[in-house]
Parts: C-alpha cells; structure tokens; sequence
C-alpha cells in the first residue's frame, strides 16, 4: 500500500471537492432561478460522486489517493480519502440534499417573483459549505486542512446573520472572532510542527513525530484551537445565539455539518497524524468536557422559552457525545489499541446526529412557519395541526436518544463494548446516563405539542415537500444503525428492540428522562400557563446562570487558554 | 543570541500580546486587531523556522515562505469579512458591542 502515488478513482476526490466550488461560481454569476438549478444539479451530482468515491474506495485496498499536479508529498499535496473520509463525505452528500430539498420553499425563487438576496446568498453558502466540507474530509496535509477549515467558518459565519438583523449580525460576528481565534491556535500549532518535523502530510508526520515538547505543545494548540471552532462546553459561547437565530435551513446547516467539520480534524489529529503523542489523560478531559457539556446543554435545553434554541442547546449536549470516544481508544494499560473501534463510533454517532439534528431544526422552522411563533409554552395543538413536522421533531429527538436501531444506538453499544474492554467503568455510566438527559427534553416537548389547546390553533400552511424532507433525515438517523449493519459491522450488534433487556432500557431512560425535566424543566411538566409565565427556580438556575457566566467572552478565552494548558500538561504528565 | 531567536522572542511577545488584547478588548474592532497581532506572531514564528531549516546552501526553505503567503491571504480575508459584519451591524443597530443587549446610552 503506497500512500504517495496517485490510485485509481482518486481523480473523483478532487472532482468532489471542485464541483460544489464550480457549481457556486456558476451560481453566482447566473444568479436567481438559475443559481437554484444549478445548486440542484450540484447536490444530484455530487451525492453520485460520493456514492461512485464510496465504491472505489469499497474496490481499493487502501485509502483512495489524489496527488495534486503529480508532486509528491512532501513538496506536494495528497488527497486521500480512507474509511472515514469516504463514511462523512456520502453521509454530507446525503443532508446537505435533504437540506437543499427543505430549503426550496423558504428559498426558492418562484418564476413570478423577483429574485431575493437571502436566497441568493443561501444557495451559494450551501455549495461553498459542502465543498469546503470534502476538502476538509480528503486533505491529507494539514495546512490543506487549515484552508479547508477557513473556508467552512467564512461559508458558515454569513448562514448566521442570513436575516440581517442586529441580534444576529451580532452572534455571526462574535462566531467570527471566536473562530478566528481557534484558526490561529491551530495555525501556530501546524508551524510548530512544520518546524519539528519539516513536513505537514499526515502520514509522513506519523512516522515521524515524537512525543516531545514541540509536538505535544502542537496537538496541544490545535485540540484548543479545534474545540473552539467546535463549540465543545466551555467554548461554546457562540453557538446557541448563532444557531438560535439562524433560518431554520441555515441553522440546520450549521448545525448538522459545520461544527462536524473541526470535529472530524480532531480526530485527524489524535489518530492518524500524532497517534503516539496523544495520551489517555488527555483524552479523559476531552470526554470529561464531552461529559459536562451533555449535562449543562440538556438542562439549559430544558430552561429555554424558544424551540429554536432549545434545539441549539441540544446541539451543545451532542457536541459532548462526540468527544466521549477519545478515551474509549486507549486500552487499560493507556496504549491506543481501540482506535479503530472508537473512530467507527464517533463517526457513527457524527452522521446519527447530523441527520437528526437537520430534521429537528427543520421541523423547528416549520413548527415557528405555522404557527408565526416557537414558543414551546404555547405549542398545545400543535401535533394535531402539523403532525409530519412534530412526528420529525420528535423521531430526531428518540433517534439522538439512542433508541433502536437508530445510529447513536450502535454508536453508543460500540463504546460500552470499548469501555467494557479497557475497564473504564466510569464512561459507561456517562454513556448510559447522557441517553436520559436527552430523553428529558424530548419528553418535555413531546408533552407540550400533544397538549389539547384551549383555542383552536390557527395554521398557516407549509410545504409538503419541507416537511417530508425534515422527516426523511430524521427517520434516516432513527435507521441507520440497520445501513451500517450491512457493513463492516458485526451483526450481534444489533438485537431485537422488543427485547425485555433493550425494552427495559428505553423505558428507564425515559423514566429518568421525564424525572429530569419534571425536576429541572422551565415550567412543571404538566403546567397549562400559557408564555410568559414566571420561571420556576430551583437548580435549574444554576445551571442557566453558569452557562451564561461561560458565555461571557472574558471567561470564555481564558476558559480556551486553560483547556490548552491543562491538556498540554497531561499530554506530559503521561 | 541568533536573529533566528530573536525573530522567535519576537513571535512569542506579538502572540502574546495579540491574545491579551482578545481577551480583555470588548470593542470587537479592537478584538480583530488584536487576530491580526496574534496572526502577525505566528507568521513571524513561520518565518523564523523558515530560515533555521533551510538546507545547505540555501539562504531559507522556501516551502514555509509558500504556507506563508496563503496563511496572510487567509487572514486578510477573515479581517475583511469581519469588517464588513462589523459594519453591517453599526449600521442596523447604531453600536458594535457584542454584548448580548447592549447597556443604554452606549
């Protein structure tokens, strides 16, 4: 297996990531029905190429390779594209089509009317999100990657203030800064390891790289600096206003796909570019921070007013499952032995949350579309007057739940089965425990849009089309632990849903689930108030008050400076 | 002390700088100089590394003069779209603070 000579249908990585690039320019120089034609035909052929890139890949024996220009690495750029390049790209190919699918009635340009400027600029940030996504998936050189990761936060920082008004010009400009500062981070660790090494090419750093200061101060910095552009708890101070405030098919967007870009450089990092840097105590404070934002989120997520925000909250709880693989990779005796079982996971639990996640917000946006409002106090009736777009919502929510056989389900079997064998005992609990925090704001929703209304709930109609959309990807995420049975994994993995051991589960997830939201939620469960009713107190407020101290910038780099130092150290200390 | 050092020392008090000024700065203007001092720092570090690498005979290993060049043209395009959000938001809401609601009489 050669690394550094171009294979067969390794011509396709480049074609992936220049079609939606070519595609955008187009776009942008037809404008109005055509951009949408174009941007159509680019999710056509772009989920083609993915698929075509997934079957050579599935033929090769090794990673897919594309030498730009014929150099070879060092002096040039490799393209490659291995199992988990090749999961993300077809899993992105497939939302960012069921997003564009949602998104043609909020952003369509009907032959009547006249072309509007959010629309046009929706359309080509779509493209230029997805196309910065596949560069991030197939680089194979890490300043490549940090292009990459700058073209995805200046494709998603303009999806925030889409609307143009003040409150979210300003969450897109502190997303901007906060981004900037984490690119920097990770650019000072690239030149730190250009210094050491003399090379950026992943697997060329791999052989070389030592654990020694340089290289521990490098993923030290670029961990950070990734996290941040990843909005994992503490650093998550730009994301609830900016996904909050977005259009419904922007935030979706943001969501489902963007902040997996940097999560995915994170895993890059630890186990293919410095896998013998990384040590198991500091991945402990990875999933430790993974562990802290699950809590936090999902109690802020109860204490919100607004669906749209309840839903970014959850996202800053999901962020938090992501990274409770890193110490699933080390076995008991602090060597990386499980890597290849966390990855599965990670990128497992990654598409579970991106197909649930898009269907949620989507669903959110149809519920605010209808209704002209999303205050979850006031959602009685709701299920009866939108019942696709409330059955998405909530199949979302069940599927990042981890019920069977939805993705997070096996995502979450793979880790107890890593944690089992490195006896980190500790994780399974976290793992077992976080499924109930999620249940309590699905069980909390599910309750108020099931609610009998006083008054008849007026309804303006919304597109069929959106909500079918909405409810593909979320009953894809609720399905897809059954496509990765088809796979590589093995079968055993799944069992029987009705089963009295997986039966009980679920039911005492959700027993704890509404337990949490009876206890923490804003309003009692049962509360018929309408909005506008004050706020119960209790420990709830604490959790709220915390979270917008973390939130205040100050607090937030110096949150960002003491996560470096202190992963710096443990990458030592071990 | 070589200049290589130097240039080194130099890095270190400009990045330093840069992240003190993102800390403590709550003009978002002065925050985004603030990017670009800390930028500014690890392009010198770059620059630096760049000449202790170089081969023999060569004057600097030209392949981080090459990052370089891309790494500004991506740091001024953050600073121009930065600017220009900034902007938009002078002109929607008559104050730039990032602050979630802004204090009266700002």
């Amino acid at each position: 297996m050669d690394l550094w000579v171009s294979t067969n249908g390794g011509g396709l990585l480049a074609a992936a990531v220049l079609l939606p690039f070519v595609a955008m320019l187009l776009g942008l120089c037809l404008g109005g029905r055509w951009l949408q034609r174009v941007a159509f035909a680019t999710m056509a052929l772009g989920l083609a190429l993915a698929l075509g890139i997934a079957a050579s890949w599935a033929n090769a024996t090794g990673p897919l390779v594309y030498l730009l220009g014929g150099w070879s690495p060092p002096l040039g750029i490799a393209l490659r594209a291995d199992g988990p390049a090749v999961a993300m790209l077809v899993a992105v190919a497939g939302v960012v089509c069921g997003i564009g699918l949602f998104a043609r009635a909020d952003f369509g340009s009907p032959p009547d009317a006249k072309e509007s400027r959010t629309a046009f600029a929706y359309w080509l940030l779509l493209l230029a999100v997805w196309g910065a996504l596949n560069l991030v998936f197939v680089s194979g050189d890490l300043f490549t990657l940090y292009v990459a990761l700058e073209l995805l936060t200046f494709a998603g920082v303009p999806l925030v203030c889409l609307a143009g008004s003040g409150e979210t010009l300003r969450a897109a400009l502190r997303y901007m800064l906060f981004a900037l500062c984490g690119s920097v981070l990770y650019l000072l660790g690239a030149v730190l390891l250009y210094g050491g090494y003399g090379t950026l090419d992943i697997p060329l750093l791999a052989a070389s790289v030592q654990p020694e200061p340089i290289a521990r101060a490098a993923l030290a910095l670029m961990t950070v600096g990734l996290l941040a552009k990843t909005a994992l708890f503490p650093l998550h101070i730009w994301l609830p206003p900016a996904h909050g405030g977005a259009p419904a098919a922007a935030s979706a967007v943001l969501s489902a796909l963007v902040i997996k870009g940097s999560w995915f450089l994170v895993l890059r990092l630890w186990f293919d570019a410095m896998p013998g840097v990384a040590t198991a105590a500091a991945a402990q404070l990875l999933a430790g921070l993974g562990a802290a934002a699950i809590v936090v989120g999902s109690v802020v997520a109860l204490r919100q007013q607004r669906l749209k925000l309840l839903v970014a909250y959850s996202t800053v709880a999901q962020i938090g499952y992501l990274f409770l693989l890193f110490p699933m990779a080390f076995d008991a005796e602090g060597r990386m032995a499980l890597a290849d079982l966390a990855q599965t996971a990670g990128l497992l639990q990654a598409i579970a949350h991106a197909t649930a996640k898009a269907g949620m917000f989507m669903a959110a946006g149809l519920v605010y579309a209808a209704l002209g409002h999303d205050r979850i106090d006031d959602l009685a009736g709701a299920a009866r007057a939108l019942p696709l777009a409330v059955a998405a919502f909530l199949i979302g929510g069940l599927a990042l739940m981890g019920v069977l056989p939805s993705g997070a389900y096996l995502a979450k079997k793979l880790l107890l089965s890593a944690a089992d064998e490195s006896g980190q005992w500790g994780w399974t609990l976290v793992l077992q425990g976080g499924a109930a925090f999620t249940a309590a704001y699905v069980v909390l929703i599910a309750l108020r849009v099931l609610r009998r209304p006083a008054t008849p709930v007026a309804c303006k109609p919304v597109s069929m089309l959106s909500q079918l959309a909405a409810l593909g990807l979320a009953l894809a995420s609720l399905a897809l632990s059954l496509a990765a049975a088809i796979g590589p994994l093995p079968a055993e993995l799944i069992t029987n849903p009705l089963a009295p051991k997986e039966l009980g589960t679920t039911l005492v997830t959700f027993a704890v689930g509404a337990l949490l939201a009876a206890a923490l939620a804003r309003r009692p469960l049962f509360d018929r108030a309408p909005s506008g009713a004050p706020a119960r107190g209790g420990p709830g407020v604490w959790f709220e008050r915390g979270d917008r101290q973390v939130r205040e910038w100050p607090t937030a780099m110096l949150a960002l400076l003491l996560v470096a130092a202190a992963s710096g150290w443990l990458l030592v200390r071990a | 002390m070589s200049v290589e050092t130097l240039y080194a020392l130099a890095a270190c008090a400009l990045v330093g700088i840069g992240l003190y000024g993102m800390i403590v700065q709550p003009h978002p203007l002065r925050k985004l100089i603030a990017f670009n001092i800390m930028g500014t720092g690890v392009f010198v570090l770059f620059g630096a590394l760049a000449k202790r690498g170089a081969a023999a005979g060569l004057a600097a290993d030209p392949v981080p003069q090459a990052l370089l060049i891309t790494a500004i043209v991506v740091a001024f395009a953050a600073t121009a779209v930065t600017v220009a959000l900034l902007l938009r938001l002078v002109e929607s809401t008559d104050t730039a603070s990032l602050a979630d609601e802004p204090p009266a009489g700002r």
